[in-house]
């Protein structure tokens, strides 16, 4: 089958392909870019163990070509920690023990920082309606739920005290 | 017990999980991350028909296809001796389907391509010329005069495969015939499937050079299967590796072999290129193992005072088309025979006949210690149906005939012996986080204006463990579990285990039992498990055994190694072996506590300044039988409110009060109560692999197999008893399917109880607002 150029750029870094139009995003990522830790559960959608941010919304990798992704810029869940250190997500999973096989987390991790992109400040219902288009067969999400609030409470002390740090250098 | 410190992080730690940082960062390992040089794709070809003659399977276009290595059909594996393989319940099944189909999804081909889309490509050419058969679907007709033989390959010209009972049949009836109140209750537990959230799969790669055949498998029990790898291929066991990498949860459903596996062992095997098969979500639910399928019935004899006499019990279980249950050979049920539960009973019988029907095989221990979701399901309905009959109050029931605290050690009627329980004090316990008599007061009141309300409870009691050896074994292999320790010389440690997480984190929970019993932390113990090359045999994590049998091992393992520090330790000190105390951590000298060794230094002088004669070193081993099973429990209560214009069902609220003896890890015990009610939630109201009268699977996705949200889970809340197990050498007895055993009942008994007032007696799962509804019109309630 005739393949296409398709250019990317996935947590910060350009990648391109020469991919079948037929390639699903989420083979891309996971076999063409070697990022594995995007995961498929289910192959229709309803799991979201694939989810991935592109051009800054979530979507289901497993149910949309690479190709419609050309040009776009994605961020999996390899792309959460800033160095060496922890997203507040990620912090917040571990703190609340919000995962077990590890298998849904990625998209998990995915679907709660798109939530709190658009809401810093979600109730529990906020966010688990947030988190419904992802399944976990471990946890009963209850712990989830606890991380998501975790990290809502830390970004939002982050941001004020970056704000505060911020106008104590204004002053100087 | 001796309480370490958080440092140490010992017994009743609630540390944080040393798993969680691969996870977290998209670094975990699964078997689909497997990515090996060369290596090629295998796609199954599967039948659309339930029952069919298989009149011609014809490859040659899809060989043709560019791309495509190989396509394998039945007939080539039955050239070498591989069309069937054996069950782990003494039956055997087709790898590859020759002479006819028995299930709608069954394995019929396999293509092996370049890149999986070319082996779906090919796998469409793959041309299979059907002739349909009259199905079986109904297993009430499986021995009707009228129905079609299934299996062709038996001697038996019947779809019987088993009959078996235990218990006393003629005392119990005459108990029944003497007794003044009865009850009975017909409930079928109902088809449903694991679903983990990755499927099952496998990168096969035999190296023709060395002749080693290295195995990536989704498995629960890896040693045994490369056991089985080597008697049924022949292949020498030395040559064989089986590794389970990360495995995105089990519940059950990968403890079995599936042809897919074998498929892609033949194809490295021909080819000596790494073949990776991984199932698609609609194979993993239409083919690989299924759970329950129970058709039940049980009967309670009582006095008019509520006093239990007697219990009966009579279940139709339907295997699908091969007998490919997992569960230890002399137990063709399981331990179903738990059904007596909580209570004292003076008699009590229980039989099982098991058929086949053109459905998928499988019967696998979902979430379950083989069978015991059934059982516990089938009382704690029964003794519900007997309160309703006796109109008494289904806590005081329960509480009446409770088997007491002073009764342990206690022989039930099925030939049990329950290790502990305080049963009494655990329902107490339970009852504490809601008022009763306020709940029953507002659901009279909701009656009155046409609302319904339900209170649901389940007291419960469990069996896991597996062994004793002496009676349990899994395709013949005794069920122990495995220990290795090794303490390196800076007093750092690497544990290997028999079992395999899929996510009970068992990095973490085996290194705390470590870190009780040597003191030294739980963040210095590595822990490893799932490769066949460097773990010591073990039999695997299933049936909730990781804590009872290989904890156990860790323990004793652990002990052994105290054992020969102190010897060095009365070496360093120069003191008699008897003069010298422990507590977790290190010796010292009676009377003078300044005179110590820590186990970091006694490890240390183990490799470098150890007695003369003595061998060098610090590791142990165990093979740990279990004396018997353990006995966890716990009392369920959810309050339901059912909108009566849909029948949905709100859970307003949830309890779960268990009693899994001495706990490890109090986070990770709290996140497995979670998620064990979670999927007794979804089997309660949403789980259905269901089959129309063609044999057509009705829950082939997740579209038609519905799996709960966040926004339909609601909180539990959860409390603990502690009744240590008399018999395990830290008191556990183990958790993982304690919340799924115990609150399917929980939630039935609810609904049940909102609608009982108008007749209801029982409504069957999965209980769908439809359902609901549908019994609501019935009663002329419905809104």
């Amino acid at each position: 089958m005739a393949k296409q150029m398709i250019k990317v750029k996935i947590n910060g870094r350009d990648r391109e392909g020469a991919v079948e139009p037929r390639l699903l995003l989420v083979h891309f990522i996971r076999e063409s870019v070697h990022l594995t830790g995007t995961h498929i559960g289910c192959d229709t959608s309803h799991c979201g163990a694939c989810t991935v941010m592109l051009n800054g919304k979530t979507v289901k990798s497993c149910t949309m070509f690479a190709v419609q992704a050309d040009g776009g810029e994605i961020t999996t869940v390899e792309g959460l920690m800033k160095g060496d250190v922890f997203h507040p997500l990620q912090e917040g999973f571990k703190q609340e023990h919000g995962l077990q096989c590890g298998f849904c987390t990625p998209g998990m991790l995915m679907s709660s920082y798109a939530l709190l992109q658009k809401n810093p400040n979600p109730t529990e219902e906020e966010i688990r309606w947030g988190i419904s288009g992802n399944l976990c067969r471990c946890t009963g999400y209850q712990n989830i739920v606890k991380a998501v609030q975790y990290a809502a409470k830390k970004m939002t002390e982050d941001d004020i005290n970056a704000k505060n740090k911020a106008v104590a250098q204004g002053g100087k | 017990m001796f309480k370490t410190t958080p440092e140490v992080g010992g017994m009743g730690h609630s540390i944080k999980r040393k798993e969680d940082g691969r996870f977290l960062q998209g670094k975990g390992n699964y078997v689909d991350d497997v990515n090996l040089p060369g290596m090629v794709y295998g796609h199954m070809v599967r039948s659309p028909f339930a029952h069919a003659r298989l009149k011609s399977v014809n490859t040659e276009k899809a060989k043709a296809l560019p791309g495509v290595l190989a396509v394998i059909t039945g007939e080539d594996l039955a050239k070498a001796g591989l069309a069937w393989m054996p069950t782990l319940s003494g039956d055997k099944q087709m790898v590859l389907a020759t002479g006819k189909v028995l299930f709608q999804a069954q394995e019929v081909a396999f293509v092996v391509a370049e890149d999986r889309y070319i082996a779906a490509d090919a796998a469409e050419l793959v041309e299979v010329e059907y002739e349909e058969l009259p199905v079986l679907v109904d297993p009430k007709k499986a021995t009707d005069p009228g129905s079609p033989i299934l299996r062709e390959d038996r001697e038996e010209k019947t779809n019987h495969i088993f009959h078996w009972e235990v218990g006393d049949r003629a005392s119990t009836d005459k108990n029944f015939s003497t007794a003044p109140v009865t009850a009975r209750v017909d409930a079928l537990f109902q088809r449903c499937h694991p679903a983990p959230l990755e499927t099952c799969g496998c990168v096969a790669d035999f190296n023709k050079a060395t002749g080693k055949l290295n195995i990536y498998l989704t498995s629960q029990a890896p040693h045994v299967h490369r056991t089985l790898f080597a008697l049924v291929g022949g292949i020498p066991e030395q040559n064989i590796r089986v590794i389970s990498p990360d495995i995105g949860g089990g519940f059950g459903n990968k403890v079995p072999i599936y042809p897919g596996y074998v498929c892609a062992v033949v194809a490295s095997l021909t080819t000596g290129i790494p073949v990776k098969w991984i199932e698609t979500r609609s194979e993993n639910l239409m083919s690989t193992g299924f759970a329950r399928d129970y058709h039940m019935t049980a009967e309670l004899a009582a006095e008019k005072d509520g006093t239990m006499r007697a219990l009966r019990v009579k279940t139709l279980a339907d295997h699908g088309a091969f007998n490919a249950t997992a569960q230890p050979t002399k137990f063709p049920a399981g331990l179903f025979s738990i059904c007596t539960g909580n209570y004292v009973l003076q008699d009590a019988f229980c039989e099982v006949d098991g058929v086949y029907t053109n459905k998928a095989p499988g019967g696998v221990a979902y979430r379950c210690s083989f069978r015991v979701t059934e059982a516990a399901y089938l009382i704690e309905r029964a003794v519900d149906v007997l309160a309703q009959e006796l109109k008494m109050d289904p806590i005081e029931l329960r509480r009446k005939n409770f088997i007491g605290k002073d009764q342990f050690p206690y022989q039930s009627k099925l030939g049990w012996s329950y290790d502990s329980g305080d049963y009494h004090a655990n329902l107490d316990k339970a009852l504490e986080f809601i008022d009763y008599k306020a709940l029953r007061k507002e659901q009279e009141e909701k009656r009155k204006k046409g609302e319904f309300m339900g209170i649901g409870i389940s007291t419960f009691v469990e069996i896991v463990g597996a062994g004793p050896s002496h009676t349990f074994d899994i395709a013949g292999i005794k069920m122990f579990d495995s220990a290795e320790l090794r303490i390196h010389p800076t007093g750092k440690g690497i544990l290997r285990m028999g079992t395999k997480s899929q996510g009970q984190g068992h990095e973490t929970t085996y290194a705390q039992i470590v870190a009780q019993e040597l003191g030294i932390p739980a963040s210095d113990i590595t822990v490893e498990e799932g490769d066949t090359d460097t773990a010591p045999y073990g039999l695997g994590t299933y049936a909730s055994r990781s804590t009872p049998v290989s904890g156990a091992a860790t323990a004793m393992a652990a002990r052994k190694i105290r054992e020969k520090a102190r010897k060095i330790a009365a070496y360093l000190l120069e003191a008699s072996e008897e003069d010298l105390e422990w507590e977790p951590g290190k010796f010292w000298v009676k009377g003078s506590p300044s005179k110590s060794k820590t186990i970091q230094e006694i490890a240390f002088a183990a490799y470098t300044n150890h007695p003369q004669g003595m061998e060098a070193g610090l590791e142990a081993v165990n093979y740990y039988d279990p004396p018997n099973l353990t006995f966890p429990f716990g009392t369920y209560i959810a309050v339901v409110d059912i909108d009566k214009g849909t029948g949905a069902v709100k859970i307003r609220k949830f309890v779960a009060v268990d009693d899994c003896g001495n706990i490890i890890n109090p986070m990770i015990v709290e996140g497995q109560i979670h998620g064990g009610l979670t999927e007794g939630l979804a089997i309660a109201f949403m789980q259905l692999i269901d089959y129309d009268e063609s044999g057509n699977v009705q829950g082939g996705t997740f579209m038609d197999y519905l799996l709960p949200t966040a926004v339909e889970t609601p909180n539990w809340e959860t409390g603990k008893t502690v009744t240590p197990s008399p018999h395990h050498p830290f008191g556990a007895k183990g958790i993982g399917e304690s919340p799924n055993v115990g609150s399917p009942a929980a939630f039935v008994n609810a609904v049940v109880d909102a609608l009982s007032h108008l007749g209801v007696k029982h409504i069957d799962m999965p209980m769908t607002p439809a359902k609901i509804w549908q019994v609501m019109k019935e009663k002329g309630v419905a809104g």
